[in-house]
């Protein structure tokens, strides 16, 4: 078992909030993810069978398309997956060894693969399927929330934001502290009534999906046409007999 | 620690030309990410540019010259020096050219470089000359350029700032990529309504507002429909008809007569207008004047004539294009066609968009604001793909133009350097004969029958066709013709096939399996029907295998290469900008840049402007010609930081730091234009006088909008028997039909010579985001993503046909048949299937091994698409194309969908057997 620390009120909750109303499934914020990650300060994210049948690897993105239906009407919905840095993150409580863990002072859950046994109580533990075993290594993999560029003063601040929200090309993707609730994200998922997911389990995820919008125009029906032969409308005819300006 | 660094470039994953940023570690890539400072993309990346890592490792890779020696198609070849590969190509070309440059049939894909390539075709003096365009979007930009001057995608984009209503036509998840993702996300953002007119709902299609499930084939219809609502109700932009465009031109009223259709013009070729005001024939482009745009007028030499606009409104008014006449051909209720006509009324005439920003017109006017319609409008592979695609995509320029949506705030604007004059350049030069080169480039833009490539009796004189009868305005030539044509033609007329990063065996071909055994047939005594074939290409693609003659080519990581403003530039609505690639890969296998090869082939063979008068080569590699080269005094590749300081902008002296400041620059160049520039281009004088300052266009007379197509009405006149320059008899009735000056729609042309009980769903392929634009796609990454396609069908159809998830199926059409499995889906037509583009690979092709899913289940709808329309008497076969442009039609088939039987083995089909590349090292002997 591993204790999770304290929950302090107006900690950091270091988070995502993913917008479902833009994100088209483009794979981008998954495979630059991979691409960051592997060789990151975490390791190689593995591949097997990289040209052959069965090609496969560690992912933490993966980006899920489906279609729904409500009130009738079907729809295609776009479904970005990673880990949501819970408060109460069960992948944590069920680790024998202290190998994940969630950090005091952001909120993020991580894996320290030293410490891991490889015994995967943690992703059965884990209700979002976020957490993937590397086979290469023994070991769980997860998402760090890119801990390793948002911290990294090296950066110019405005890239210290996780791999998969600097390269989202819809900007469907967000970071920010949604322990504050001033934050740009906060007030996002407030504004747009951004959702937990799967809230009944009880693992208070950080992240938030904020779900997709419909637009709509108001707009009179056009007139109908004077007249239902061939021919000019009395419509078009009031409108060229106006004089014109060249 | 290792030693990190980063470099700046673009990206060739596909064909956005987004700026990135390149991680080095210890000169080893680590990291790609997007360039936050570039025009294109600010810093967003795809999933296909963030995987360029493994396509820059990928084992697919070529590594040396290559010498066939089994048979074609075998994959057995010796590895040979580029010594010995040059002087091949060297003196292969160089016979050819003695004899005759057209036996070079020169076809690249989408190479970013076909300002060289076209240069190099025209200086070797061969006609067969074309890129990708023709199977790809040349409806788009033909119907675009000959309409308004310039085209969706790369000469335009919507202006995502201020539109309020988006009508996304046949966007199959493509063109462009990222800079339409960051454009939704924007309209999203700010509440626009976006409404996808397309068979299926996948990416953008499924985070629009409202999305219509349109039957393939039918966009023009219901584009034509809207057109009529909004006659009907009087909701055109009046104003704009007569200032912007060619609506009040009159056109000669006289049936029969060698002028009827023709504008009216007066001595100096001006074109004339009835003015309400004074009663009187003037100069259509005066000021001041009161445009008639209905009624019939005497002319003073006793002709009739109407406006154009006339013409238009008495066709669509016409009740066959009413919602209920439309309905059930597009799939769409009446009530939904009329609901869209009237949001596009509401926004475009209730919401305008008015900023106060002052400008002047072309006639020196001041306006103090600009008024935008902020209907903004996008079409793209949907549309171009069919054979009816040209027509149905002027109908959407039209309906830009009537509603005065064309380069307003929130409208459809260009991207400078366009506009350009319409129609849009010199018509294509034709033949000079034995070691000349052309006179003008191989790609143009013919006005009329004058301008066509045909011989004495009417036919083509290009190999695929292009600017004769059979396509006259295919302005990027049919090379999806290119094999076929060759194979027919026989080797007096084609000797040497020269491809460059073109899969034209597998996924670019119409019917793999018979391109393959064009390329592989030999006569009685064993030569090859096409006698040579050079494949240039970085990758082992399944078409290398049917090379002679194989130049490898670098990636996109470890070469230059110029995205310049004399091809298709990067530049935006904001203004005009253009880019280069620098390597920041070291070699580290016997490859060269492909356009460096060319130069040096250019060189080899004397040909003008690659070499000097002595025939020593002018260039010593692709980023000395990117520096020095100039097409015209001042004016070269690049437009940026040009002059001798490196100051100058469009024009200027060559600049020896260019590229260094370039690379300064982030690799790009972009000019910002000044707020009054920003909209009207086509009107606005500062902005063309400014754009023909940099030479972009010639003259900066303003760009009238052709709401009336005269070039087509002057082949049209010519099918009907006037002047000297007639098409045969066989073309008559088809150009009298499809070269219409106003928008028609027509069932596309293979659909309409398919038995429909036999064959009633159409087909058509979908490009996966993560992989848009096959080349390249093939890697470690995208591959853990697609390994594998389904063909797509509607629930209820699967139901119908007694089928379900992962079954397999066969699919057949009137060309033969292929095996897959099927997926079932609510969000799309119901009398579509679709798949995902490219996914399927040839077994032993791209390095992956014999099990790999992309051979076994993942498959190709090319199998059962041919280049050629059903036979019947014609002495020379059609092809599936547009008869007007000759865009490859790919997506009017139509097919049946049957279950297997169970015991049938679960493997697609066709399976043409495995052909990896085996090479022999260069130490042995070439036998």
């Amino acid at each position: 078992m591993t204790m999770l620390p304290r929950s302090t009120p107006g900690s950091r909750k270091l988070g995502l909030v993913i917008d479902l109303d833009t994100c088209v499934g483009c794979h981008a914020c998954a495979v630059n993810c991979k691409e960051w990650n592997t060789g990151g300060e975490k390791g190689v994210l593995p591949d097997y069978d990289k040209y052959g049948g069965q090609p496969d690897g560690v992912w933490f993105n993966r980006i899920h398309s489906y279609e729904t239906t409500e009130s009738g009407c079907s729809r295609t919905v776009n479904f970005p997956r990673s880990c949501l840095h819970c408060e109460n993150p069960l992948c944590v409580t069920v680790c024998p060894t202290g190998a994940s863990y969630k950090r005091a002072d952001d909120g993020i859950v991580l894996v320290d693969t030293d410490l891991c046994i490889g015994c995967k109580l943690c992703s059965w533990a884990c209700p979002y399927g976020a957490r993937e075993f590397d086979e290469d290594e023994g070991v769980m993999r997860k998402c760090t929330l890119c801990v390793d560029r948002i911290y990294d003063e090296s950066l110019p601040e405005a890239e210290r934001e996780p791999a998969c929200v600097a390269t989202c090309p819809a900007r469907a993707r967000h970071f920010g502290d949604l322990g504050d609730p001033e934050s740009e994200v906060s007030k996002l998922v407030a504004e747009r009534g951004g959702r937990e997911l799967l809230g009944e389990l009880g693992y208070r995820p950080t992240n938030r999906y904020l779900p997709p919008r419909r637009a709509t125009i108001a707009a009179a029906p056009l007139e109908a046409p004077a007249q239902t032969g061939r021919g000019i409308g009395a419509a078009l005819l009031g409108l060229l007999d106006r004089a014109l300006s060249r | 620690m290792p030693a990190r660094s980063v470099a700046r470039t673009t990206c060739y994953m596909c064909a956005c030309r987004c700026g990135i940023k390149v991680h080095l570690e210890d000169g080893k890539l680590r990291y790609i990410e997007g360039n936050r400072d570039h025009p294109v993309n600010r810093g967003v990346l795809c999933a296909k540019g963030s995987a360029g890592i493994m396509t820059a490792i990928s084992p697919a890779r070529l590594t040396s010259p290559l010498k066939r020696v089994g048979p074609r198609g075998s994959g057995e070849f010796v590895a040979i020096s580029w010594d010995e590969a040059m002087s091949i190509a060297t003196e292969r070309l160089a016979a050819i050219r003695r004899d005759d440059p057209n036996r070079l049939a020169f076809y690249t894909g989408r190479d970013q470089s076909q300002s060289l390539t076209g240069h190099f075709a025209r200086m070797f003096g061969t006609i067969n000359f074309a890129a990708h365009g023709g199977f790809c979007s040349v409806n788009m930009a033909a119907a675009g350029l000959y309409s308004l001057g310039g085209a969706f995608w790369e000469f335009g984009e919507p202006d995502w700032e201020y539109a309020r209503l988006f009508l996304l036509f046949g966007v199959a998840e493509d063109h462009d990529s990222n800079p339409i993702k960051l454009g939704l996300g924007r309209l999203k953002e700010r509440g626009a309504k976006v409404i996808s007119i397309n068979p299926v709902r996948t990416g953008y299609s499924a985070i629009a507002d409202e999305f219509i499930a349109i039957r393939p084939g039918t966009d023009g219809l219901l584009v034509l429909s809207l057109i009529h609502c909004l006659l009907a109700a009087g909701k055109i932009d009046a104003e704009f008809l007569v200032r912007y465009t060619n609506a009040h031109h009159l056109v000669v009223e006289s049936p029969g007569a060698a002028d009827h259709g023709l504008v009216v013009r007066d001595d100096a070729g001006r074109p004339l207008a009835h003015d309400r005001r004074s009663a009187s024939i003037v100069d259509a482009a005066a000021t001041g004047i009161d445009p008639a745009l209905l009624g019939e007028y005497a002319l003073p030499d006793g002709r009739r004539a109407r406006p154009a606009f006339a013409l238009l409104a008495e066709r669509y008014l016409d009740p066959r294009y009413s919602p209920e006449a439309v309905a059930e051909r597009c799939g769409i209720e009446a009530a939904t066609i009329r609901r869209v006509a009237a949001e596009i009324a509401e926004v475009a005439f209730n919401q305008p968009v008015i900023l106060a920003q002052g400008w002047t017109d072309t006639a020196g006017r001041r306006h103090e604001s600009m008024l935008g319609r902020p209907v903004a409008m996008h079409a793209m592979r949907g549309i171009s793909a069919h054979s009816n695609g040209f027509h149905s995509c002027r109908a959407i320029h039209v309906l830009q133009m009537l509603i005065g949506a064309v380069d307003t705030p929130g409208s459809w604007r260009y991207k400078s350097p366009y506009p350009k004059p319409v129609p849009g350049g010199p018509p294509p030069a034709g033949p000079r004969g034995p070691g000349m080169p052309l006179d003008g480039a191989p790609l143009g833009f013919p006005r009329g029958p004058e301008d066509l490539l045909v011989d004495e009796t009417g036919e083509a004189l290009r190999l695929d066709g292009a600017y004769s009868w059979e396509a006259p305005l295919a302005i990027h030539g049919l090379m999806h013709l290119a094999i076929a044509r060759a194979y027919e033609a026989g080797p007096e007329k084609v000797d040497t096939l020269f491809l460059f990063m073109a899969n034209m065996a597998w996924n670019s071909a119409m019917n793999p399996g018979e391109t393959t055994r064009m390329l592989s047939e030999c006569d009685a005594s064993g030569n090859y029907r096409i006698p040579f074939v050079i494949v240039a290409d970085a990758f082992a693609s399944e078409t290398v295998a049917y090379a002679d003659l194989v130049l490898p080519d670098t990636t996109y990581l470890e070469r230059h290469d110029c995205i310049s403003l004399l091809d298709r530039p990067i530049g935006s609505a904001h203004g005009p900008a253009d880019a280069i690639r620098v390597p920041v890969l070291p070699l580290d296998r016997d490859v060269r840049p492909f356009q460096e090869v060319l130069i040096d082939l250019g060189g080899r063979l004397g040909l003008p402007d690659f070499a000097d008068a002595n025939g020593k080569p002018l260039y010593s590699s692709y980023a000395d010609y990117i520096v020095r080269h100039q097409r015209k005094p001042g004016i070269g590749p690049l437009a940026g930081f040009r002059g001798e300081d490196g100051s100058a902008i469009g024009k200027g002296a060559p600049n020896p730091e260019q590229l260094q400041r370039y690379v300064e620059n982030g690799t790009f160049w972009s000019h910002h234009l000044p707020p009054e520039q920003l909209y009207y281009k086509h009107a606005n004088r500062d902005y063309l006088s400014g754009s023909k300052a940099m030479g972009f266009i010639d003259q900066d007379a303003q760009i009238v909008l052709q709401l009336y197509c005269e070039p087509l009405q002057r082949l049209r006149l010519a099918a009907e028997g006037h002047g000297p320059r007639q098409p045969p008899a066989r073309l008559r009735a088809r150009i009298a039909s499809y070269c219409d000056p106003l928008p028609i729609w027509y069932v596309p042309l293979e659909e309409s010579m398919t038995e429909r009980d036999r064959y009633p769903l159409h087909a058509i392929t979908q490009r996966p985001m993560a992989m848009y634009h096959s080349w390249g796609s093939q890697n470690a990454w995208l591959r853990q993503i697609l390994p594998e396609n389904r063909l797509y069908l509607h629930h209820d159809r699967a139901a119908e046909i007694g089928v379900e998830d992962d079954d397999w199926v066969r699919v057949y059409s009137r060309n033969g048949s292929l095996k897959c499995q099927v997926r079932t889906m609510s969000g799309v037509n119901r009398d579509t299937v679709w798949t995902w583009n490219a996914i399927g690979k040839r077994a032993g092709a791209w390095a992956l091994a014999l099990d790999a899913p992309e051979f076994h289940r993942g498959f190709l709808l090319n199998h059962v698409i041919s280049e050629y329309l059903p036979a019947k008497d014609d002495p020379i076969r059609f092809s599936n194309s547009d008869p007007v442009t000759g865009q490859a039609a790919w997506f009017d088939l139509t097919v049946r969908i049957e279950r297997c039987e169970p015991d049938e083995p679960a493997e697609t089909a066709p399976q043409p057997g495995a052909n990896p590349l085996r090479v022999r090292p260069k130490t042995e002997k070439t036998p």
